[in-house]
Formats: structure tokens, sequence, C-alpha cells
């Protein structure tokens, strides 16, 4: 028998298979050629245009856009995949409000840009659906070379190694690829199981050997893998969780956001994935909009996130924080948890007001009580498990612009890596142009 | 409200919008249902000589040219003149413009090049009560291989040799339908007012393909493999007929000639500019074809409003309003200079402008790091091309350099006087005449 909104606890089934089914349906539903054909006509072809420049892969978007208008979304792919060959996931995930779509002259004209990640995955989607890879490798090189971390850094390096005819080994320390792509993300971004195609399509290039359950620090070891390969990518990604610190975090109930929205990802029937009557999520990123807007969708009743600074400061983008809204999240500014109370499970959670000092956070000494039988944790993530030998930056691991780290012959890029943002479409920047370096490097 | 009511060769209408003739004005049915719509009259689809009815194609007959979201631009048609019996359209004729007294019923003819032919049909037609025919010339296809249609419309010879006959055996008036597919429209009027025409209409289509199956290797419409040039209309045509009803209008010869403008009138602004141009009513049929009889409502209402705002009472108010200017590149003022100037306040910063210029024109737009586009007088020739090419309407304007101020590009005073080609120093001909 299903339960519902308002039993209490941390219960699975709290909807229908079809109300599950309905709610986890794409978030932007792909196009008809019709429609993308129109979608396509209102770009303006901008003369250096600033949504390519606002792209951290730099895709030609004018141009994919112009060969959608033509009639040929296999090209626009191509257009598309040779500057990020994640190309199709990051239709769906990139915040475009915050990228190409907010510096779309018709965003600043009209409030309507043109709609680049929908037109993005349209032509991606066409290529694919040809089940052919669109790229060859070149004549090998005899070089090897190891990736360490097979998410969207480590997918986009070893493609373009691989291209250039380099033997690429990808070690991953879980039994799939995708990295966050595949346990991150919220589901209605990836629906009908996207990330893990992608990177079977990806593949395709060849010459690409995945070895699973290979972890830095247990099986593999930066000297061994110095020593045996030509170059090392290292693509690790934050592999732990930055905790409250407040009394209580160690009820049953209270857990981390990226752990529910992997075990959401990877369950094979939503409605037997528990979650709480009243949820918690406490947080300002990505991460804490994906658990809580799905922590509503399975069927919570009261879903609230919890962020100790203003809306202004908060990670997640407007339409991000509009989309939980829609979906009947509330959001809560400056609070910040002071203790989480219950019996064996928790059952409340204090908050108390916070005010922003000369860029610190401070408490108000006001405080309220919110119920809550399940809180999720989504303060950030933190680098772990990193060989010593590395000098780290800002607590990640130091690069220059080309991804290179400390140590000869070892690159890295992505979340791990101190560069840029933590989106997948800087990850496959920095995943393809230390590629790019470490095939200079060894080809001279 | 303005009174949209036209009197056209004597014939009234309540307003200037008329059906051209073609499929929607083919039987009685489609006609009354257009009076009943508002339409103010119909040239009724063309009829042939007494005998077996001509026979269309069995495949497709139309072919289209298509914006982005599928809005039908252009259209062409390989149809021919009514495939219906002479006798059947002449009755229905009869009993429609019985029914519908105060609407205009023209119809259009075209049978063969000889006396004998004009002289049989004629009175037939006049005996439908009709209020007037119109000689089709104009048809490109089919027809124009037996030698009618446009194959009488390019020769002016012909045309003045049916019209004189038409108006020998015909007592109403005689309008001649112009083909658009020759050199000069000015030849085939003057020869239709040599003939006595009481009024030239134009343009028919124009002769098109409008596309190539690259499959098949074949032009659209497709029958059968094979395609042949249709005739081309709809908005596509409408600055191509509106130059030639202008050519008409201001032709010493033809001046004053009552002119039916036809060519892609879509909405009522077309249609004043067309009566602008001279024209004292328009024929549509694309329009129709495209949206249904419905979209009459929105020419009459359009029309009248405008008509309003503008203080016009009638029709005759404005007509021609439009014709004393236009006129040869000769005689256009040199001394006007512009300048383009750019809103920065409208701007959207897509740079199309600058790309254009800078590629095609003449590098006179400078785009600055944080992409603000200025004009560079001393490079702007007012072209006009960032103005065209501009996707925000206002954001780029010319501006007229008063006199007594300088040219920066050509160094020169802009001069108050009128100075053209005519009596420019560089023109070879004024310089022979000294």
């Amino acid at each position: 028998m299903a339960h519902s909104h308002q039993a209490s606890g941390v219960q699975s089934a709290r909807l229908s298979a079809s109300e599950i089914a309905e709610n986890f349906t794409d978030l932007h539903p792909a196009y008809k050629t019709h429609e993308a054909v129109v979608a396509a006509d209102r770009c303006y072809f901008c003369h250096d245009a600033p949504c390519m420049t606002a792209c951290p892969t730099s895709i030609d978007i004018p141009q994919f856009i112009r060969e959608i208008q033509g009639g040929h979304p296999e090209s626009a792919a191509r257009t598309i995949l040779e500057q990020n060959i994640l190309g199709g996931m990051c239709a769906r995930v990139c915040p475009t409000e915050t990228l190409c779509e907010e510096v779309c002259v018709r965003e600043v004209a009209e409030g309507k840009p043109v709609e680049i990640g929908r037109l993005q995955r349209y032509a991606t989607d066409a290529l694919m659906a040809r089940g052919v890879h669109p790229f060859e490798r070149a004549a090998s090189t005899g070089k090897r070379i190891a990736v360490v971390g097979a998410g969207p850094a480590g997918l986009s390096a070893a493609h373009r190694l691989a291209m250039l005819g380099h033997d690429i080994v990808l070690y991953e320390r879980r039994a799939k690829s995708g990295g966050l792509n595949e346990f991150g993300i919220a589901a209605y971004k990836s629906t009908q199981d996207f990330a893990a195609q992608e990177v079977q399509w990806l593949l395709e290039i060849g010459g690409i050997t995945v070895e699973y359950g290979q972890s830095l620090g247990d099986q593999l070891s930066l000297d061994a893998l110095n020593a045996t390969f030509d170059a090392v990518f290292l693509s690790i990604g934050l592999g732990g969780v930055n905790a409250l610190n407040t009394s209580g975090e160690d009820l049953d109930g209270v857990r981390d956001a990226v752990e529910f929205i992997a075990e959401l990802r990877q369950a094979s029937d939503l409605t037997a994935l528990p979650v709480g009557r009243d949820v918690v999520v406490i947080g300002g990123g990505m991460t804490a909009i994906d658990a809580a807007i799905q922590s509503k969708l399975l069927g919570a009743e009261n879903v609230t996130i919890a962020y100790r600074r203003g809306r202004d400061a908060m990670g997640a983008s407007r339409f991000e924080q509009d989309l939980a809204a829609s979906k009947g999240v509330k959001l809560m500014f400056n609070v910040m948890p002071m203790s989480i109370t219950g019996t064996g499970a928790v059952q409340q959670i204090e908050l108390e007001y916070t005010q922003i000092d000369e860029g610190r956070v401070t408490g108000t000494g006001e405080t309220v009580q919110v119920n809550a039988d399940q809180v999720f944790k989504a303060i950030g993530q933190t680098l772990t498990g990193q060989p010593q030998a590395l000098a780290l930056e800002r607590r990640k691991i130091k690069v220059d612009d080309n991804g290179k780290t400390s140590v000869m012959g070892v690159w890295a890029g992505g979340d791990c890596a101190s560069g840029g943002d933590d989106l997948t479409v800087t990850a496959v920047a920095e995943g393809r142009d230390a590629a790019m370096d470490i095939h200079t490097s060894l080809m001279g | 409200m303005a009174d949209l009511t036209t009197e056209f060769l004597g014939i009234t209408s309540p307003n200037p919008f008329w059906l051209a003739s073609a499929p929607p004005t083919d039987k009685e049915y489609n006609v009354r249902r257009a009076f009943e719509a508002g339409w103010g009259g119909v040239v009724w689809k063309t009829l042939g000589a007494e005998g077996p009815p001509v026979v269309n194609v069995n495949g497709p007959r139309y072919g289209a040219v298509w914006g982005a979201d599928r809005r039908l631009l252009g259209l062409n048609n390989i149809e021919l003149i009514t495939d219906r019996p002479l006798e059947v359209n002449l009755e229905e004729i009869t009993r429609v413009k019985k029914d519908y007294p105060d609407r205009a019923i023209i119809v259009s003819l075209m049978v063969p090049c000889e006396e004998q032919a004009w002289k049989d049909i004629l009175p037939r037609v006049e005996a439908t009560g009709a209020d007037g025919i119109e000689l089709n010339f104009g048809c490109p296809h089919g027809m124009a291989e037996r030698g009618m249609g446009s194959a009488v419309g390019q020769v002016p010879d012909y045309i003045q040799m049916v019209t004189e006959w038409c108006k020998k055996y015909y007592s109403k008036p005689v309008i001649v339908k112009l083909t658009p597919n020759i050199t000069d429209i000015r030849f085939p009027a003057r020869a239709a007012k040599a003939g006595g025409a009481d009024a030239v209409s134009l343009i028919n289509t124009i002769n098109s393909i409008t596309s190539v199956n690259l499959d098949s290797m074949a032009p659209e419409p497709t029958i059968g493999g094979k395609g042949t040039h249709g005739g081309y209309c709809g908005p596509a045509v409408k600055p191509i007929a509106m130059n030639m009803v202008a050519e008409i209008a201001r032709c010493p010869q033809t001046h004053g000639m009552p002119i039916s403008a036809i060519g892609g009138v879509t909405t009522w602004r077309d249609a004043a500019e067309f009566i602008a141009l001279g024209a004292g009513n328009v024929q549509v049929c694309t329009a129709a074809m495209t949206y249904g009889f419905k979209v009459v409502e929105e020419m009459i209402s359009g029309l009248s409003a405008w008509m309003d705002e503008k203080g016009h009472a009638s029709i005759q108010d404005f007509m021609g309003s439009a014709v004393p200017n236009v006129t040869d590149w000769q005689y256009l003022d040199l001394n006007y200079v512009t300048k383009a100037r750019i809103s920065e306040a409208d701007c959207i910063q897509c740079g199309r402008c600058y790309a254009a210029c800078e590629d095609t024109s003449h590098q006179a737009i400078a785009m600055s790091a944080d992409r603000v586009f200025t004009v560079k007088d001393e490079d702007c020739v007012a072209c006009n091309l960032c103005v065209n090419v501009c996707p925000v309407e206002g954001c780029i304007t010319m501006e007229e350099i008063p006199a007594g101020e300088t040219d920066l590009r050509t160094g020169e005073v802009v001069s108050d006087t009128h100075g053209d080609w005519t009596t420019h120093p560089n023109n070879p001909s004024v310089q022979a005449a000294e």
C-alpha cells in the first residue's frame, strides 16, 4: 500500500509509480525538428558572438545553430563535439542561464534567449541516434597515458588523447564511468540512462581501456603510474563532503546530499527509494537544489532549503532557485544550523538567523525550529586522497593554465584541480586542454 | 470612418479588395463565400473558348517558398484556366451577379488569338450581366505553349490587336492583365492603351521554379519525376509588382490609365502602398489561398483605420500620391548626405552591422572591446546596409547632414542646392554638351 505525503519518517512509495514517472520526466524535453528550426531562426548569428565567449568549451554556437537551420543537425553536432565531446550531457546540465544564454543578445534585449542548450541537445541527439561515432583516431603514437577518474574531465581527456593516437588506460574507482554525470546531477536532467549511453558512445573512438575499482591511494599510486605511463592525467573529483559540525549530525536521517543523489540516480525503482516527510537541505549550491527538488518529486510533503547567506550569494542560479520554488520547495535565506535534535532519528533542526558582517556570516541570536525527519548536508565537497607529492592551491590540486601539476608528467583537471568553476562543461574544457598539452609535451 | 467604396472604371464595389482570377474564383460556391466574407469584387477565373475544357495535371500543381516557421512567402502554380465547361461558368456568373449587384464581377478570358474566337465568346459574356472583362495575357505556363496567355502578353502588337477586338465586340470595360515576364512593362501597357483598354491589371505570375528536390533531382512541384516552370506569386513578388505599377503610373504615355494592382497583397498596408503608387484597386489571391477568405476583414479594418488616422475620406484622396516621388536615378539629389547613427541605448550588441559593413561594405563601423558600435563618418557612404541587417527596428537610423556642414568622407561642405547626375561634372554627357 502506498504511503502518502503525510506519512511520517523516511518512507518509500510516497507517490505512485505513474506520479513518480511524470515527476522525473525531462526538464527540457527534446525539440521536434520543426521546433528546432524555428528556435534556430531566432539566432542573430552575432559577430564575435558573446555566447561563444561565455562557453567554457568555446563551442562555435552561431555556426552550429546555422547548421541546424540548414537542415544538418549532424554537422551541427560535429561543430559542438569538436570542442566538447560531452556536448550531449552539457546540453542537458549546463547552467546555460549563467553561461551562453545569459549573454545571448536576445536575453539582454528581450529576456528570451535563443535556447542554445536545447538546440545543442537537438543536434547531439540527432548524431548519437545515428549510432556512429563521428571522430577517427590518428595513427598510433605508441604513447601510453593513464587517466585517473572517469568523470567529465577524465572522459574528455581520454577521448582527445585517444583521438590523437595515444593509448589510454582510464582508471575508475567505482564500477561505472561517468562521474557526476552518472552519480550526481538531477535525474530529470539526464533521463533514459543518457550518461551511460554517452560514455559508451564516447568510448567508440577506440584506444581507451577502462579499469574499474581502481582508486588512487589504494590500487594505484602516482609514482607507479608516472613510472609506467608516458603521462598521467588526474581527474579524481572531490571525494569528501564537508561536515556541519553541529550537534546531532550523527542522528539517523542526517546524511550527505551527494550520497542521496547518487543513490537516486542508480535506483532502478524510484518508488522504492525512501524520503522524509519533512526534509531540510543545508546548503546553497546545485547539490542542495538537486537534493531538495528530487525529495519533493519523490513525495516529501515539506522541503526546505536552508542557506546561510542571502539569495544573491547562492551558488545555484536564479533559474534553479525558481525551479525549486515551482516544485514547492521553500527557500530560507540567512539561516544556519544550530543543532539537530531527535530521539534516535532526527525530528527537528534549529536554525539561527544570520547577518553578514564584512563578508562573514554571524548569528543574530534569533532561532527557529523546523520539523525534519530527514536532513541533507550540501555545504560543499573537498579533495581527498590526493598524492602527497602534489602541490595544492586553495585545497585543490594546483595546476597551470594547461593543467600541469607541480609533478613532472602529471596533469590534472576537473573539480579536483584549482582552475575554473566546478561545472561539467568546465571539466570537459580542462580535460581537453590538458590532453592537448600532454600531446604537445609528448610529441614535441 | 473612412469610406472604402471604390469606383473603378465606373464599377462600384464596397471596398478596393477584389479576388484575382485564380482558383478562389473558379466557381459559384467559392465566389458566394467570398462575397459573404466581404470581398468587394472578384475576377472570375479565366474562361476559355467553347469546346472540350482544358485538363489539369493530376499531380501537385503548387510549389512554395517558406520562412522559418513555415510562413508562406511565395507560391507558384502550374494550374491552367478553368477546366469546367464554358456554359456552366456563364450560368453561374449570371446567377451570382444577380444575387450580388453591389459587388464587382469581372470575367477573365483567354481564347485563341483569332478575331472569330473573341467575337464568339464576348456576347455570351456580356449576357451574364458581369461588370467587365479582363484579358488574361499573363499566364506563363501551359496556355502560353498554345499561343495564349503570356505568349500574347509578350508581343505588344498582339495585345493591341486583341484589345481592339474586345472593344469592338463588348460594350463594358476591358481590363488587360499584363505579364511581368518581359523586359519593360511600359511597352505592353502602351499597347493596351493603344488598343483602347480601359485599364491594365498587373502583375500576373512570374516564371519560376520554387525548389529542386535533391533526391529525385527534379523541380518542385514534381509530376512523375518531371516539373515545369510555374507562375510565382505571394508576398515575395510584391516589390517587383510595385515597381511595374509605378513604371506605368509615371510613364507620360500611360499616366492616368486606371490600374488594378496585383502582387503579394497580404495586409491593408500592401494595398495602401499600391494605391499610393497609382492603383485604383487591388486584387488578391495568395493571401486568400493561404489564410482563407476571412483575411479581407483585416484588410478592410486596417485600411480604414489608417485612412482615418491620415484624414483620408476616400481612396481617391491618396491614390497616386507617391507617384511624383518615383523618379529616375539620374534625378536623385547627390547633395543629400546622410550618415548612419547607431543608438547605443537600443543596440543589443549583436554586431551584425559591424560584420556587414566590415566584410561587405565600407568598413565604416568601429567595434570596441565592450561591443559598442560606432559609425565612422569619414568612411560611411550611407548605404543603409547596417539599417537593413540590424534586428532592432529603429536602432540604426540615417541622419541627414545639414547644408553647410562638412561631409567627413568627402571633405566637402554639404550644399543646400539640388545637384544630380544630369549636372554632375563626372557625367560625360554633361562635358560633351559644353
